[in-house]
């Protein structure tokens, strides 16, 4: 394979080229997905685990009380009506909690929705952990009909003590048009 | 190719096909001053807006689109090309080559520039108007909001990164295989090795660029969602892809400039360069810090306090070879034999007024303040100090210093001087009062602002019409003196200037160094 160029130069550049492609290869397959896996293991930008936990039985760590506020928001030009049927709940680090959102298509035809998640303070997000949630999928609804979607979660007892609000933002995201084929969804 | 030894061609047909490193040089030169015209006829729009509070000349909309050209044009039509010309013309005479590595890859990389910047320009008249996102294009602007446009911008990103990356190939190939007998790496005039350094650079990250646009196409028109929460993506993503060819991107245009007047401070000093050494391993200290700081662009996304810290030191770290160079250029003056020719006046412009663009830097850096300083005009005028009083008044110190050599004419002296007079004064007049209505609250990309800034900015308006007129007296100079400048004829245009480039004839034949020059330590170290 050793093939030595009259011309010493067209050595050196074949040799830069393959450094511009490499380059170029390492925008899609280094940079992309260890900006992913940095965000999933530090917990940055309040992104959550976009996979079920499953839970370790624990006890429950009563002497402490959690307040979880939700939080939703739709994104722009989303017609959906969507909110959390309670605004708050307390809960004690450990215990299995449930809640529902609503959500109502009000348009004729069916729609695809993607809710995704953030938790505040960022910090919190390693230790918010969702055992079920509308959010792992695309959510249908057919045209002027209404569905209540089930969120259950688990606050972590290594929760940092000097957090005792966290508030989980749920934005709506119209992907009915992405819907038809295979996106990669958290 | 009969005659070994012929001259030019004749006609149109000489520009189009040349091989020649002089022709594809100048062609460079031209192209880029033409592309300095254009971005400062958008800057003028910008300023002309600004000069009153209230919505005056143009719509809000086309504002942005003349920020968004304005930046893009004058960073990769201007700036960029201008030192690629400069290496062109440069590096086969500084390094006793006869011509690029690659001369015929060197004509493609020119000439698919001016149809770009068509393009890129006729985005302009299209249905919904230019980029409009700003120079920086940060999604979801650049995607989900972008005019339709967008996709002959991101064809205009693509070919000029594929320019980019063809011109620094070439320049690396020449320097690392034709050199002089005896021109050893550390023989090199500092030009050659900062350029050496910022080719490297360009290979390493014009992809990243590339990548980036691929992605926002990709997410436009092929339904993925890189930067789209929706589709499991994230904007963010885009800034640190972004960054990651942004910084270094800063890098490229400044280390050339450092070349130039590493080059210029000593012939007009009539000594060496001071720490010739240290300069070069302080260049190469500054190209890889280059790589670990592009998220100083975005302390407010939201980072955790570790990484806001580790770019914050990391980008003071830089300060640290900065300095060694300034302090360098200062020693070679102390105690030299000074006079003070328009190419050394723009040199001392430089190092004057890059010194405080680069103080402006260190606070920026520092995290915490930089919460205030976000997307105010103090960034603005930070990066005009290092921008045009850094790459441009070093590249027209480039232009008078070595345009005796090109073309066997003296310039116009006392033109030289006045231009670089009344480019100093309407310069730091347009940007010097931007750092206060920076630091008092105003916003950058806006085109109305409120009361209480409207003197500044007006100053600052009047300083960027004498700025930009200022430019036409140096388009005459240089016409003028390509017409009917003085002849000279001396080899040594300057009498304290060193270097391989001032043995040859004046003007510099069609063809250098067919048989290579003989290197001795006279010649080392420019």
């Amino acid at each position: 394979m050793i093939q030595v160029n009259a011309n010493p130069a067209i050595d050196t550049a074949i040799k830069l080229v393959v450094v511009a492609i490499a380059m170029f290869a390492f925008v899609f397959v280094v940079m992309v997905p260890l900006y992913d896996v940095l965000c999933d293991a530090l917990g940055i930008n309040g992104k959550t685990s976009g996979e079920a936990y499953t839970s370790v039985p624990v006890a429950v760590d009563e002497s402490r009380t959690i307040k979880i506020q939700f939080v939703a928001t739709n994104n722009e030009g989303m017609p959906w009506e969507f909110g959390p049927s309670v605004t708050a709940m307390k809960v004690h680090p450990g215990a299995v909690n449930d809640t529902v959102f609503y959500a109502r298509n009000p348009l004729p035809e069916a729609m695809v929705a993607q809710a995704i998640p953030s938790v505040s303070p960022a910090r919190a997000a390693a230790y918010f952990h969702k055992t079920e949630c509308f959010c792992f999928n695309q959510q249908p609804l057919d045209g002027d009909s209404a569905a209540e979607m089930p969120l259950q979660f688990i606050v972590d007892q290594g929760l940092p003590r000097d957090i005792r609000t966290i508030t989980l933002s749920y934005t709506i995201f119209d992907v009915t048009d992405m819907a038809s084929g295979a996106v990669a969804v958290r | 190719m009969g005659d070994h030894h012929h001259g030019p061609a004749k006609g149109i047909g000489r520009w189009l096909f040349t091989t020649n490193h002089k022709d594809i040089g100048t062609m460079y030169l031209w192209f880029s001053f033409a592309m300095f015209i254009m971005g400062g006829f958008f800057a003028m729009v910008i300023r002309a807006e600004l000069f009153q509070p209230g919505m005056q000349l143009v719509e809000p909309a086309f504002f942005n689109q003349m920020t968004t050209l304005h930046g893009l044009v004058m960073v990769f039509g201007a700036i960029m090309p201008s030192f690629v010309g400069l290496a062109n013309w440069m590096i086969p005479m500084m390094i006793g080559a006869p011509d690029m590595a690659l001369p015929r890859m060197n004509n493609w990389s020119f000439w698919i520039l001016p149809p770009t910047f068509l393009l890129l320009a006729s985005t302009l008249f299209m249905e919904g108007g230019a980029p409009a996102f700003g120079w920086t294009f940060y999604a979801p602007l650049s995607t989900t909001y972008a005019p339709p446009s967008v996709t002959f911008f991101i064809f205009s990103v693509h070919v000029l990164g594929l320019s980019s990356i063809m011109g620094s190939i070439n320049i690396i190939a020449t320097v690392m295989n034709m050199r002089a007998p005896g021109m050893t790496y550390m023989k090199m005039p500092l030009f050659v090795w900062t350029w050496l350094i910022t080719a490297f650079l360009l290979v390493a990250v014009m992809p990243v660029l590339a990548g980036a646009v691929t992605m926002m196409l990709m997410d436009i028109h092929f339904g993925t969602s890189f930067f789209s929460a929706a589709g499991g993506g994230d904007p963010v993503l885009f800034q640190h892809v972004f960054w990651f060819f942004g910084h270094p991107e800063v890098y490229i245009i400044i280390l050339p400039a450092f070349g130039v007047v590493s080059q210029i401070i000593p012939a007009f000093s009539r000594k060496p360069l001071f720490g010739y050494d240290s300069m070069v391993y302080a260049t190469a200290s500054i190209a890889f810090l280059s790589f670990i700081v592009w998220a100083h662009h975005m302390y407010t996304v939201g980072m955790p306090v570790a990484g806001e810290l580790f770019f914050m030191y990391a980008t003071m770290l830089i300060a640290v070879p900065t300095g060694v160079k300034v302090f360098n250029w200062i020693s070679t003056m102390w105690r030299g034999s000074l006079s003070f020719e328009t190419p050394m006046l723009f040199s001392l412009g430089f190092l004057v007024l890059f010194t405080i663009g680069g103080f402006t830097g260190l606070m920026l850096s520092i995290a915490p303040a930089d919460f205030q300083y976000h997307d105010s005009y103090f960034v603005v005028a930070h990066f005009h100090y290092v921008m045009v009083a850094g790459a441009v008044f070093s590249m027209t110190a480039a232009v008078y210093y070595w345009l005796p050599k090109w073309c066997g004419k003296m310039y116009n002296e006392a033109m030289g001087k006045t231009h670089f007079w009344i480019s100093f004064v309407g310069f730091n007049l347009a940007f010097f009062p931007q750092h206060f209505v920076g630091l008092a609250g105003m916003p950058r990309r806006i085109p109305d602002y409120a009361l209480q800034f409207a003197d500044f900015n007006m100053m600052s308006s009047i300083g960027a019409f004498i700025y930009g007129a200022s430019q036409i007296m140096f388009l005459y100079n240089v016409i003028a003196t390509i017409v009917s400048g003085k002849p000279t004829s001396e080899e040594k245009v300057w009498d304290g200037a060193e270097g391989l480039e001032w043995t040859i004839p004046t003007p510099a034949p069609y063809h250098t160094f067919e048989t290579p020059p003989k290197i001795d330590s006279a010649h080392a170290h420019s």
